[in-house]
């Protein structure tokens, strides 16, 4: 059982919670993930780390409100406990990196920027040159833009219909300082799985290796049912353990979003039941 | 006066065609005087072959006689003084290849009912004594325990037993391992499995939930934290696939995930949160008792269920028992054949798979004919899931972060045979982290001597 110390609500779906768990907080690096659930009733569900303080013994997650368990997750205040809580899990980004990377552009696409965030922050706190290119759908959706200011070199925010910063997609951002002459040893993305694939098809002509973030349906997030499984350069692998970070020029992004479509349906109905879930859930907490 | 009678007494069980609808438990247990009868066949015979068959050594023919006389708790303690999981191994054990087939009854008729006693005599307990045990006095010394299925909670209870501190390390939000997960509802009911975690806990044993090792907490640092020694009981829960087209298809599962949803999950009770596929027809591939446990689960669930195999039906690896009571349940066996793709829908979902007939051909390495394929005899099996269950092998995580862990070519962890140590100091193994999957009974078997092998090394090294 781990507390909620902390809350904040970044835009209309996205809520920041910072948790009291100083196990998982002395190990996590950048790319790692834990997986939750919230009662007895609930399901397991994967969410990346987005902070760690290591003396405080917390991390903080960032999630958009897309479903019944990220509904109630982002219903629960400072105070409020969250049953299960494990990690790290999954295998650190940074060595997938190599060594010798000393330019990189992180681009980040709506609530996947609370992902790419902390990725940034730990390359520039490392001493390599950061780009980082955030998009958002419009104005009001807008998260972390001051974080990543402080963590990067260079900052870029598109909005698809121009509410603010340039208008555009990322992909047409990160063309054009290709185009424009700047060099990057890699490109990292985290977003929706369309604008993951867009970006690997933007880099591939470049040659720049591509490194995405995969977001499969996982359970147990241990590598025992193969829920997560991906397909990479032709082979099989396990998204929690083998990744979640993958070179993207191999991955196969159509077979991810058919995967990730599997229960679309009954998710859409177990919404309808947030309500007497959010009851249950308090009655719960009251005992 | 002996009972003669050539069979067993027969086990009460829900009718096939209502527990095909249900979860609960398809034996319901005999009643007492069902028991009392059952225990007049055990002839008490001076050579106890029965003994030497069961891993964890149950004083097999005193207990039986306990329960001739109706003395229920004493049978109850002669168990316990050995085997710290009846109500268990009772229900899971393969007895026809273990106690039951070296019983002198056997060699005309049919064996005592060893197993079904034992359960007997472990249910009366539960439902009218259920005593927690007390805590031993301490002795001090830390031990940590890496997992909590049956190996694991095997080991732990004989070492918290003898006074040591034992703390349980369990990545899942449950302990239990494979019986929670893996094991369905209707042949080991969950709250069984808690009662027996709930004495050891009882017992002083300290568990901690949602902890992996390797990526948590490693054994490097449990030792830095001042336990003294480990039992590794990881299991072996990586599922293989096939590598054959179409195994990415929406709809294919591992039987891993597929009972993982629905034991561990509850996807199949209202007001759980975890979904779980709506089929209409399942085809499980594999012939294993897990293969007859995801069939038994998606008939539970209204599918139309296959079981496809590659081999014939005498081959197959599952208890007879349960491929029994898939038949009778209405679960259609289709023998020599094999799946050689999966077919898409046309949108990413599945429509069909292609199977091809085999025959036997010579005998492989492992003394089974060998299945061949029989070229052109390709057929489109109608179904819209696909469970794959050939099997698991260990989980890579705790060799690949725990330095001077020895394992095999396999990836199973190697042990000495009879003290279960690995070839790290203090780290002791067992169970299908070390055999690769196999049976409860024998994990629980490892756990036992491994707290022998692990009190005798403590002792001389930290003992008084």
């Amino acid at each position: 059982m781990v507390k909620i110390v902390r809350k904040k609500v970044l835009n209309p779906s996205v809520t920041l919670l910072e948790v009291e768990a100083p196990r998982i907080a002395k190990k996590a690096q950048a790319g790692q993930f834990i997986i939750l659930r919230l009662d007895e009733e609930g399901e397991r569900i994967p969410l990346t780390i987005g902070d760690y303080d290591r003396e405080k013994g917390t991390i903080t997650i960032m999630f958009q409100k897309v479903g019944l368990t990220t509904q109630l997750l982002g219903d629960l205040n400072e105070g409020d406990t969250i049953l299960d809580f494990v990690g790290p899990l999954g295998r650190p980004t940074r060595p997938e990196l190599g060594s010798d990377v000393k330019r990189v552009c992180v681009v980040g696409g709506g609530v996947g920027c609370a992902i790419a965030y902390p990725q940034a922050k730990s390359l520039h706190e490392e001493g390599i040159q950061v780009d980082v290119i955030a998009g958002f759908r419009s104005k009001d959706i807008v998260i972390l833009e001051d974080e990543f200011k402080a963590a990067c070199d260079h900052f870029y925010l598109t909005t698809d219909d121009g509410t603010y910063g340039e208008k555009g997609f990322v992909t047409d951002k990160l063309k054009a300082l290709i185009e424009a002459g700047n060099h990057y040893d890699a490109v990292i993305a985290i977003g929706p799985v369309p604008m993951m694939k867009f970006v690997c098809k933007t880099t591939e002509p470049f040659g720049i290796y591509t490194l995405v973030s995969l977001n499969p349906i996982m359970i147990d997030g241990t590598g025992m049912c193969g829920g997560c499984r991906v397909t990479v350069g032709g082979e099989m692998k396990f998204a929690c353990v083998d990744g979640p970070d993958f070179d993207g020029h191999k991955v196969d992004f159509d077979e991810l979003m058919n995967r990730n479509s599997v229960y679309r349906e009954r998710e859409a109905r177990e919404k309808e039941r947030h309500a007497c879930r959010m009851e249950e859930l308090a009655a719960h907490m009251i005992h | 006066m002996p009972n003669m009678s050539l069979t067993k007494n027969p086990m009460p069980e829900q009718d096939p065609n209502v527990r095909n609808h249900n979860f609960k438990e398809v034996s319901t247990g005999y009643t007492a005087e069902m028991a009392i009868d059952e225990a007049k066949r055990c002839l008490n015979c001076k050579a106890k072959p029965c003994v030497n068959g069961c891993p964890v050594n149950i004083r097999i023919p005193e207990f039986i006689a306990k329960v001739a006389e109706g003395d229920f708790q004493g049978a109850y303690d002669v168990i316990t003084s050995t085997n710290s999981l009846p109500s268990i191994s009772g229900r899971v054990c393969p007895q026809e290849t273990q106690c039951e087939c070296h019983c002198v009854r056997g060699k005309k008729g049919e064996p005592v009912a060893i197993g079904r006693l034992e359960r007997f005599v472990a249910d009366w307990y539960r439902e009218n004594v259920n005593a927690m045990p007390e805590k031993p006095a301490s002795n001090g010394i830390k031990v940590a325990v890496v997992g909590s299925g049956p190996a694991s909670l095997t080991c732990a209870s004989d070492l918290a037993k003898k006074g040591y501190e034992v703390s349980i390390f369990e990545a899942f939000h449950t302990a239990g391992g494979v019986l929670v997960y893996g094991i369905p509802e209707f042949r080991l009911p969950k709250a069984i499995v808690q009662n027996e975690v709930d004495k050891l806990c009882a017992l002083g044993a300290d568990l901690e939930c949602d902890t992996v090792v390797g990526r948590t907490y490693t054994i490097d640092e449990m030792f830095e934290d001042g336990y003294k020694a480990v039992f590794v009981g990881s299991g072996a829960g990586l599922p293989m696939f096939m590598g054959i087209p179409g195994e990415a298809l929406a709809g294919v599962y591992s039987a891993n995930e597929y009972l993982t949803r629905i034991n561990l999950m509850k996807a199949y009770r209202e007001g759980y949160d975890t979904p779980v596929k709506d089929s209409k027809a399942v085809a499980v591939v594999g012939g294993g008792n897990v293969a007859m446990d995801a069939a038994r689960c998606a008939k539970r669930m209204g599918a139309k269920v296959y079981v496809v195999y590659r081999r014939d039906e005498a081959s197959m690896p599952a208890r007879r028992e349960e491929i029994h009571h898939a038949k009778e349940e209405g679960i259609e066996f289709l023998f020599l054949n094999n799946p050689v793709q999966i077919l898409d829908d046309g949108h990413g979902k599945v429509r069909a798979m292609e199977c091809v007939k085999m025959e036997l051909g010579e005998p492989d390495a492992s003394g089974r004919r060998r299945p061949i394929e029989i070229p052109g005899s390709n057929y489109e099996l109608e179904v819209d899931t696909v469970i794959m269950s050939l099997g698991t092998s260990p989980n890579p995580l705790i060799r690949s972060t725990t330095p001077g862990l020895e394992a095999n070519k396999k990836g199973c962890l190697v042990a000495d045979e009879e003290t279960m140590a690995t070839s790290r100091e203090g780290v002791y193994a067992g169970g299908d982290a070390v055999t690769g999957a196999a049976t409860v009974i024998l994990a629980m078997g490892a756990g036992k001597k491994a707290a022998v092998a692990m009190d005798e090394y403590l002792q001389e090294k930290y003992g008084k």
